[in-house]
């Protein structure tokens, strides 16, 4: 049936603008309610995150781990999975990263340690995907589930880790020691002084996020590979009768979605934090799955919506400085009508869309 | 019987997006009266039963109901006019009984027992008035699909359906079945009822309809009394040209076997035996035709030789090769490796991916092939060239590999599944449900393509539901029933004892049988 079919610039342009234009009206209302001025609101937000040098470099620096987590669940969505473990697969990355930099920050270059630390974080984020997959492949038990308990069981097991191995001797706090200089990505302030950066944790791992893009997009619509995983997502009927293996299918497609997520923890604890230590993740993974919502799964469209959500992050942290009656809360509830309007209500102005510009068209047709 | 029709509909008009489903209709459908409305798959038969049934608003046009014009904005609104619909994929409860499918949704009172005893009265009463017996306590799900027709016919009955509605009705029946069906058609309309039959099937409108109205791409092109008409002329009407009804083949010239299939026994995911100890042996250069009703271990019998599914036991001999099917471990892409292809019953489910691009499509499959990859890369540019080859060599419309394949007609996209397991020349071609829900005009092209790769010296194995398909390609006939192959017979069977075959009527010509499936 081909009554659903727009141009490509309404569906991937106009209906989502539509989307955030009402989760943004929403808002709006409720920031009247609590006695603010609406617009003043969003010029804050706006200059908050892409105003100035170091708020554009924490938009980029949180849009990094949106990228990373965002490609995760994008991954899994062709294959027809729905991966909401990124949360728990990011943070045992983790331990792949803080291996890597633990054991070679004093003995190399950061330039050595990286390629480490990406296939140790890539490493241990696939082995923890790995045990729901196997048994979605095999007892159809539903990743929705799996995943989603072994968010909990990886942060139990990392307060565990922290608490009784990491920590660093004769300290009280649940972290390990601080990497040293070969254990540090550079920030990109320190790159490229004249963008102005700032003090903010934006850096290189912003390079292998977009690298990450690219392999994915190759990965998806340029491998056989690719192919297997979006025949088995798209139809598994069909998928069976072209001899794909469901069983290799799922497991490889979460180990591949599962390894994306672990590698955010580069950005935050080879990036940023320096150290490993609990919680680092608080909610990119779950954002991620609205990140890849609604950049339509696509690694051009989960750039762009990383930016969005990096921004909402900075500009509402911004806000809630300069307007004290807009709590962090309230940050949390706009980001939640956002998510609500792209992700959950995203299909809900399309029917009329598809209304606005089928007649004019069969119209023309038949004239034709 | 008043000469006011029961239903008529004036100038309705349809669109599906660009699609103009249905063009100006006009119908005038007489009180007691059964009335065909044939046409091709996509001629707008189904959108307009669905316009009548409440299921989809006309865009323009009114409908007209014992004269009154009248809105039908659901389903509920229907019934309410008297107007019942048995859909062509029943909706019935099969843990259920028949008495409590009957009721369900006019259950009338939040207590059951009430309405039940009610029920069970006017059950009755139905039953003794039409001739439609069914035993109100026998679950759904223990009754043959003759009988669970009959229940839908009862449950429109009940809702007091002056005018019933069957969306192709006798997919699922033998054909003795379907004779059943017709006399309780005929008994419906003589107690002055009035029945609209939507079918493809040209003989049925010749054996069961009053007055038949053919559609083509939307349009309502002619309305006949059957008496006065021939199947030629309606199937010209159909197509909007003449067209060959029989298929034109040379006698077939078998050579050695290329596909022996011993003892097979498919056991499925419920533990119910579907194939039963099933031999037989396919040649180069003939086509063997399973013919039964669907739901007899065709699809499964099909499905296991294509490796989608595990056998129980039983043993394939392919190309001189022999495999253990109990215990192999091959799958669909092993056995394309053997050259087995396979044309799958359902396109939509198994034989294409919907939301994929033609030329995507072209390689499902074969995407491992060296000559579509490199490494591990797929090599687009070999693909879409590929695509285009076959789009060209199989009058595949509209001639663009990077459309998807559900905007491609029905026949246009059975031509690419063909196209796909034809251009690989494998030794052993499956096809199931070659022409199910495709046009004349392509029915005709698939068949010679299927001829010309038997007469190229394969062999192929055919399943269809379609008795006279299976009828006029095979050179050999099976009868499958109840995972059996219960019968064989030459490509001259008699359609009659193919029918009774299918029927599970014992066969007494048992020698042909055990003489091994040749």
């Amino acid at each position: 049936m081909s009554a659903g079919q727009l141009p490509r610039w309404v569906d991937y342009g106009l209906i989502p603008f539509l989307n955030l234009a009402a989760a943004f009206l929403v808002s709006g209302l409720v920031v009247v309610l609590i006695g603010e001025n609406p617009l003043d609101a969003v010029q804050l937000l706006v200059w908050g995150s892409v105003g100035y040098g170091e708020g554009i470099g924490f938009t980029l620096f949180y849009a990094t781990n949106f990228i990373f987590t965002g490609l995760a669940v994008a991954v899994a969505f062709h294959a027809g999975l729905f991966n909401i473990g990124g949360e728990g697969q990011a943070y045992i990355g983790g331990l792949g990263v803080a291996f890597a930099c633990l054991a070679l920050d004093q003995i190399v270059p950061w330039y050595i340690t990286l390629p480490f630390a990406i296939i140790g974080s890539s490493l241990m984020g696939a082995a923890w995907a790995f045990i729901p997959a196997w048994l979605q492949a095999t007892r159809g038990s539903h990743v929705v589930i799996t995943t989603i308990m072994f968010n909990f069981i990886a942060s139990s097991l990392m307060v565990y880790l922290l608490n009784n191995a990491l920590k660093k001797p004769g300290s009280m706090q649940p972290e390990t020691r601080t990497f040293e200089a070969g254990g540090r990505l550079p920030f990109l302030n320190d790159i490229f002084p004249s963008f102005g950066f700032g003090y903010a944790p934006v850096n290189l791992s912003l390079f292998v996020a977009l690298a990450a893009c690219v392999l994915v997009w190759v990965l998806i619509w340029r491998t056989k590979l690719g192919f297997e995983i979006r025949s088995f997502g798209a139809n598994a009927t069909a998928a069976v009768y072209a001899g794909i293996s469901p069983v290799r299918t799922i497991v490889i497609t979460m180990l591949i979605s599962g390894g994306l997520a672990g590698m955010m923890a580069i950005n935050e604890i080879m990036g940023s934090q320096h150290r490993l230590l609990i919680d680092f993740v608080t909610g990119y993974g779950f954002v991620g799955i609205a990140v890849a919502l609604m950049g339509r799964a696509h690694p051009v469209g989960i750039v762009l919506a990383s930016i969005l959500f990096g921004m909402l992050y900075q500009g509402g942290a911004e806000l809630s400085f300069e307007m004290p009656n807009i709590t962090r809360d309230m940050i949390i509830v706009i980001q939640g009508l956002v998510i609500l309007f792209a992700g959950a209500l995203e299909h809900m102005f399309r029917p009329a869309i598809v209304k606005l510009f089928t007649p004019s068209r069969a119209l023309a047709a038949k004239e034709a | 019987m008043s000469d006011t029709p029961a239903i008529e509909l004036r100038k309705i008009n349809k669109r599906f997006g660009p699609v103009h489903a249905n063009k100006d209709i006009d119908l005038v459908v007489k009180k007691g009266s059964i009335h065909g409305i044939i046409g091709e798959n996509g001629a707008g038969k189904s959108t307009l039963m669905s316009i009548l049934y409440g299921f989809y608003q006309a865009d323009e046009g009114d409908i007209l109901v014992d004269g009154k014009k009248v809105t039908i904005s659901d389903s509920k609104a229907a019934i309410g006019l008297g107007i019942g619909m048995v859909h062509q994929h029943f909706m019935l409860v099969d843990n259920f009984s028949v008495l409590e499918n009957v009721v369900l949704g006019a259950e009338d009172s939040a207590l059951l027992s009430g309405g039940i005893n009610r029920a069970r009265t006017e059950l009755k009463r139905l039953e003794d008035e039409y001739e439609l017996r069914v035993d109100p306590d026998a679950l759904i799900q223990d009754l043959p699909v003759g009988l669970q027709q009959r229940v839908e016919i009862l449950k429109a009955l009940y809702r007091s359906a002056e005018v019933l509605i069957l969306d192709e009705p006798t997919g699922v029946l033998t054909p003795p079945e379907a004779d059943h069906l017709f006399k309780i058609l005929e008994v419906l309309k003589n107690e002055g009822k009035t029945v609209l039959l939507i079918t493809h099937k040209l003989r049925e409108i010749m054996a069961a309809t009053d007055t038949v109205s053919v559609m083509r791409r939307g349009e309502m092109v002619a309305t006949r009394e059957t008496a006065s008409t021939s199947m030629e002329e309606l199937a010209e009407l159909m197509v909007g040209r003449s067209v060959l009804l029989r298929v034109d083949k040379k006698p077939a010239q078998p050579k050695a076997p290329v596909m022996e299939v011993e003892n097979l026994t498919v056991t499925d995911s419920r533990g119910v035996q579907v194939v039963k100890d099933v031999s037989f042996i396919v040649c180069a250069g003939e086509i063997v035709g399973i013919a039964g009703v669907s739901g007899n271990g065709q699809s499964e019998l099909l499905e296991t030789l294509a490796g989608i599914r595990r056998a129980t036991r039983g043993t394939l001999k392919i190309n001189g090769e022999t495999i253990d099917l109990g215990t192999s471990t091959l799958d669909a892409a092993d056995m394309r490796a053997k050259s087995m292809g396979h044309v799958p019953e359902d396109r939509h489910r198994m034989g294409l991916i919907n939301s994929f691009s033609e030329y995507e499509n072209s390689i499902l499959g074969y995407h491992r092939d060296p000559a579509y990859s490199r490494g591990v890369l797929m090599d687009l540019a070999a693909i879409k060239k590929n695509a285009v080859a076959e789009i060209e060599k199989y009058d595949i419309r509209p001639p663009n590999p990077m459309l998807k394949t559900a905007n491609f007609s029905g026949g246009n996209q059975q031509k690419i599944v063909l196209a796909r397991e034809i251009e690989r020349d494998p030794e052993v071609l499956l096809v199931g449900q070659p022409t199910r829900g495709v046009d004349i005009g392509a029915i005709e092209f698939i068949h010679r393509r299927i001829v010309e790769m038997r007469d190229a010296g394969k062999g192929i194995l055919l399943v269809s539901v379609e008795l006279d398909e299976i009828r006029a390609l095979s050179d050999r006939v099976l009868v499958m029933f109840d995972g059996k192959i219960v019968g064989e017979r030459g490509s001259d069977a008699d359609e009659g004892e193919l029918g009774l075959l299918m029927a599970g009527v014992e066969d007494n010509n048992k020698m042909a049988v055990e003489g091994g499936a040749r």
